[in-house]
Formats: C-alpha cells, sequence, structure tokens
C-alpha cells in the first residue's frame, strides 16, 4: 500500500452503493485509483466488477433503474451526483466494451466521429489525428491503406484496437477497458496487452478482466471483488504473492471462482 | 418397428403435409398468375402508356391513370414516411418507460391490421365531405394513413435489432443522445428502414378502397392534386365490372403493370437486404 500512497489518486471512489432496480449490486465501495497507473479488477461473474467500471462514466445514466448512491471523484470533484454534464466527463474518461463495436462507418469515421464531437479541426488536423491515433492503437500499418473501407471489414482483434483508436483520439485521461480481450484469440490478446503497457505512459487506465494471469501481467493494481464487495485492494505483486485475505488467496490459487 | 424407424415415419408424414400445403397454396397462386400475365400481355400495347381511359367502344389507354397512381402513391410515401420514422425511433430508443410508447404502439398495431376501406372513409369524412369535392390530395393523404404504421413497425423493429452495445458506444464518447440515434443507430438500421418504406410503397400501389372515397377517378388527363384523380386500382375496379370487352382487356393491363410494379420493388427489397446481410 505504501507505493499506493505515493501515487497521486485520479479517481477516488468514496462509500459507492449501486443498485440494479431493488438489487443491491455494489456495496459501499472504497478505492483509490492512481494515476498513470494500470489498475485491474478482477473476481467472480456477477461479482460487480463491471457495474464498478460503469459507474466511472456514468453509463448506468442511459438505463432510468439503474442507481448509484457515493461519490465517485475525478480530480477531486463528484462525478455522480447528477451536476456533471456526462458528455464532457466521457471526452475525459474513455471505454473500451467486451465486444468491439465498430460503427457502421468507414475506418476513419470510426476515429473522427468521436473528435468531432468535442473538436473542430479542419481536414488536415484531423488527418493527423487519425494518424496518431491508429498509430498509438498500434493499428496503423494494417489498416493505412484502407481507411476508407468499412470497420466492419476487419477481424475482431483490429476491430478492438480501432475501438481503442476510437478512445484515444478523444484524449482522454482515462481509459476503462471492460474485459477488452475476451473475445480475442490468443494473439490479438497479447498485441493489446503490450498496448495496455504502452498507454499508462499517458493514461490512467482501468480494466475488467476475467482472466487472472492477464491482470498479473498487466496491472500494477488490483482490486478483488466478490458478491459486491471489494474484498482486497493493493499493488498486483502483494495480491498474487501475499494476499492479506483468505478468500482472495482462494480464489487467485483457482480454488473457488 | 424400433425408434429410430418410428422417426423416420413421423418424419416423412409431416414432411409430406408440409409439401402438400405448400403444393396448395401455389397452385392457386400460379394459377391467378397465370391468369394475369396469360390477359395482361394480351392486353398490352403501346397505347395503355400513351392515352387516356377512353368511353366505351373506342380505343385508348391508361396514362392518366399510371400518372395518378404515381402521383399519389408517392405523395402518401413522401407524407407517411417522415411520421413513420420519426414515430418509431421514438417507440424504439424512448420507449422504454412511462404509457405514452405503449398506448402509441397499440393504436399502431390497429391501424396496420385496419381494414383500408375503414381509412378511405375516414378521409372522406374529414377531407372530402368538407372541401366538397374529390381530389388527389384526399387519396394521399389516405394512402399516407396506410404507409405510417407498417413505417412505424418496421423502424421500430429495425432499430430494436442495433445492439446495444454500439448505443453504449457511441455515448461513451460522449455523444448526445440524438446524435447517437441520428449518426449511429439509424445509420446501421437504414437498409431495414428503407426495406419497410418499400413495402409500405408496394402496399399502397394496389389499393382500391381508400381511393375509391378519396381521389374517385378522372376520365381525362389530369395532375392537378386538388382534383378528382385516376389511379389504376379505381380504374380496373370500374372497368372490370363493366360489360365491354375492350374496358375489360384495358383492366387486364393495368391489373399487369401493378403486379410488375409490385413485383420490382420487392425484388429491390431483397437485392438491398442481401447486400446489409454481406457487409455484417
Amino acid at each position: 500500500m505504501d507505493a499506493q500512497k505515493s501515487l497521486k489518486t485520479k479517481i477516488e471512489v468514496r462509500n459507492l452503493n449501486f443498485y440494479y432496480g431493488k438489487y443491491h449490486a455494489l456495496r459501499s465501495i472504497n478505492l483509490s485509483i492512481p494515476e498513470k497507473r494500470v489498475t485491474a479488477f478482477i473476481g467472480p461473474s456477477g461479482c460487480g466488477k463491471s457495474t464498478l467500471l460503469r459507474t466511472m462514466n456514468c453509463m448506468y445514466s442511459l438505463y432510468p433503474n439503474q442507481k448509484a448512491v457515493g461519490e465517485i471523484l475525478l480530480d477531486d470533484e463528484n462525478i455522480i451526483d447528477g451536476k456533471r454534464d456526462l458528455n464532457s466527463l466521457r471526452a475525459k474518461i474513455g471505454m473500451v466494451f467486451q465486444k468491439p463495436t465498430p460503427f457502421p462507418m468507414s475506418i476513419y469515421d470510426n476515429i473522427s466521429f468521436g473528435v468531432k464531437l468535442h473538436e473542430k479541426l479542419n481536414r488536415g488536423d484531423m488527418d493527423d489525428r487519425v494518424e496518431w491515433a491508429l498509430k498509438k492503437a498500434a493499428l496503423w500499418e494494417e489498416v493505412k491503406d484502407k481507411l476508407r473501407q468499412s470497420g466492419d471489414s476487419l477481424s475482431g482483434g483490429q476491430q478492438q484496437r480501432l475501438c481503442i483508436a476510437r478512445g484515444i483520439a478523444v484524449k482522454p485521461e482515462v481509459i476503462l477497458l471492460d474485459e477488452p480481450a475476451s473475445a480475442l484469440d490468443p494473439i490479438s490478446t497479447a498485441r493489446i496487452e503490450e498496448l495496455i503497457t504502452e498507454l499508462k505512459e499517458d493514461y490512467t487506465i482501468v480494466i475488467v478482466t476475467h482472466n487472472m494471469q492477464q491482470a498479473a501481467r498487466v496491472s500494477d493494481f488490483t482490486a478483488y471483488l466478490y458478491l459486491g464487495e471489494l474484498i482486497e485492494f493493493g499493488e498486483t505483486t502483494s495480491i498474487f504473492t501475499t494476499p492479506k485475505q483468505k478468500a482472495t488467496e482462494d480464489y487467485i490459487t483457482g480454488r473457488f471462482g | 418397428m424400433n425408434l429410430y424407424q418410428k422417426r423416420r415415419l413421423i418424419n416423412g408424414i409431416n414432411l409430406t403435409l408440409s409439401m402438400v400445403a405448400m403444393g396448395f397454396g401455389l397452385f392457386w397462386l400460379g394459377w391467378i398468375l397465370w391468369t394475369l400475365l396469360d390477359q395482361g400481355f394480351s392486353s398490352v400495347s403501346l397505347n395503355v402508356f400513351t392515352k387516356m381511359t377512353p368511353p366505351p367502344g373506342s380505343s385508348g389507354g391508361l396514362l392518366n391513370a399510371i400518372a395518378g397512381s404515381l402521383a399519389m402513391t408517392l405523395a402518401g410515401v413522401v407524407v407517411g414516411t417522415p411520421v413513420g420514422i420519426l414515430a418509431g425511433t421514438y417507440l424504439a430508443e424512448f420507449g422504454q418507460k412511462g404509457w405514452l410508447a405503449p398506448v402509441t404502439r397499440f393504436i399502431n398495431d390497429i391501424l396496420l391490421s385496419a381494414p383500408s376501406i375503414v381509412i378511405g372513409l375516414f378521409v372522406y369524412e374529414i377531407y372530402v365531405a368538407s372541401t366538397h369535392h374529390f381530389s388527389g390530395w384526399a387519396g394521399a393523404i389516405a394512402l399516407a394513413l396506410i404507409v405510417v404504421p407498417v413505417v412505424v413497425r418496421t423502424t421500430e423493429n429495425m432499430l430494436k435489432l442495433v445492439p446495444n452495445g454500439l448505443r453504449e458506444a457511441a455515448a461513451a464518447l460522449g455523444a448526445p443522445h440524438w446524435k447517437v440515434i441520428v449518426l449511429i443507430t439509424l445509420r446501421a438500421s437504414k437498409a431495414g428502414i428503407v426495406t419497410g418504406i418499400l413495402l409500405a410503397l408496394s402496399r399502397i400501389s394496389g389499393e382500391t378502397a381508400p381511393l375509391l372515397f378519396t381521389a374517385l377517378n378522372n376520365s381525362f388527363w389530369s395532375i392537378d392534386m386538388n382534383a378528382p384523380m385516376a389511379n389504376l386500382p379505381v380504374v380496373i375496379f370500374q372497368f372490370a365490372m363493366s360489360p365491354y370487352d375492350d374496358w375489360h382487356k384495358l383492366a387486364w393491363a393495368g391489373a399487369l403493370l401493378i403486379t410488375f410494379g409490385v413485383l420490382g420493388l420487392n425484388i429491390l427489397t431483397r437485392i438491398i437486404f442481401r447486400s446489409k446481410t454481406t457487409l455484417h
């Protein structure tokens, strides 16, 4: 926990409770996500890790029966009190989903779509931004000659990197990844993991994963959730080698889950 | 008889019954089509496309009826489509909570299955009776009322097929709700919505009852939408009921034209759908 203390906190979750209708999905979560590090959420299915991730960009606000109570501070400003403009918030906090979701338009337009929402760029600047984002997402070499082709024409792994590029193009400060590699083959997964390691130089990254080896490989900090509660949170190395809680140890050693 | 033989026997019986049912349906369809082609092609000549509907005993064509049908069908689609798309979008994108959407959906379903003659009478009552004359506009309004529920239904269904992940992904980039709808979900379901419009178009191109009380008919060339207007379905109805042979021939020619028009539209629909499915 000492290394964590010395880092600047990017997102601070305080006493967060989350409800799907009457179902109490998250119980009093407290957690600090350090800036420019990778934080992983692990836990068995239904433990609330995706739910927790989706509160950080207020994704739940799309659904009338979902409700978050508590505080989530982004740079010390509460983002879930309903006062924050969600569209400018989401420009700061990008998200990549489990299933690749290319928009029904060209590769170029997939990237420029998000940029156009927040900035007015001229043609040349937009071209530069698209190239920059695709390079960041390690996709440029594969698609530079077919930017006008539909995003659907790419392979699953490429589509997921397109979605990452799309998120980066908006120049967010935080990137939320919701099981970004669970639908991909091992080679594509390895590329995404490499990418995550490169991206943490500039971005705060939060990743939800089912795959504990993945969490161990890519993350600096790990949170273990179970049945809507945060069981343990700390540096990944200590969580995986000397967990303080018996429940965490059982889960990561595969005795449970 | 063991289990597998029994299964094979049941399979055989059911397959035979299905084939017989299909044959029964196809038989009538084939007969109708054959009669239409036989009578229609022998009646189609250049005159059909160049001359007006004639009085009994003289030669003529269907030009005024073709023009009237095209004008009213187009006007009906142009008026009905925006209403249908907007309402369908409301139902699919905003209709999760509250009472308005379920009520609208229910009324739309009733309208979808309402007999078209009722729609004709309705437009007669509110428009024709108050303007004191039949008109092309009245016909177009009646046809638009048939277009609306079809387009509402297909638009809603097509938008609901768009995976929620796409909406979330666009919202997660900071897109406001209306931009998500206009730039992402409507675009993703474009092919399906166009299909719905074409289906509505083929549906109204053969409707007779709503035009009988609204556009009526006109023996002369007229593209004045404020005057009674000739149209293929009513001309077919009138000519087919008459005792005159040359009128009968023109009725067959008109029926053939409508059938081929609808067939063409359906083929177009399929081509659009195919290009959509190969895309994904």
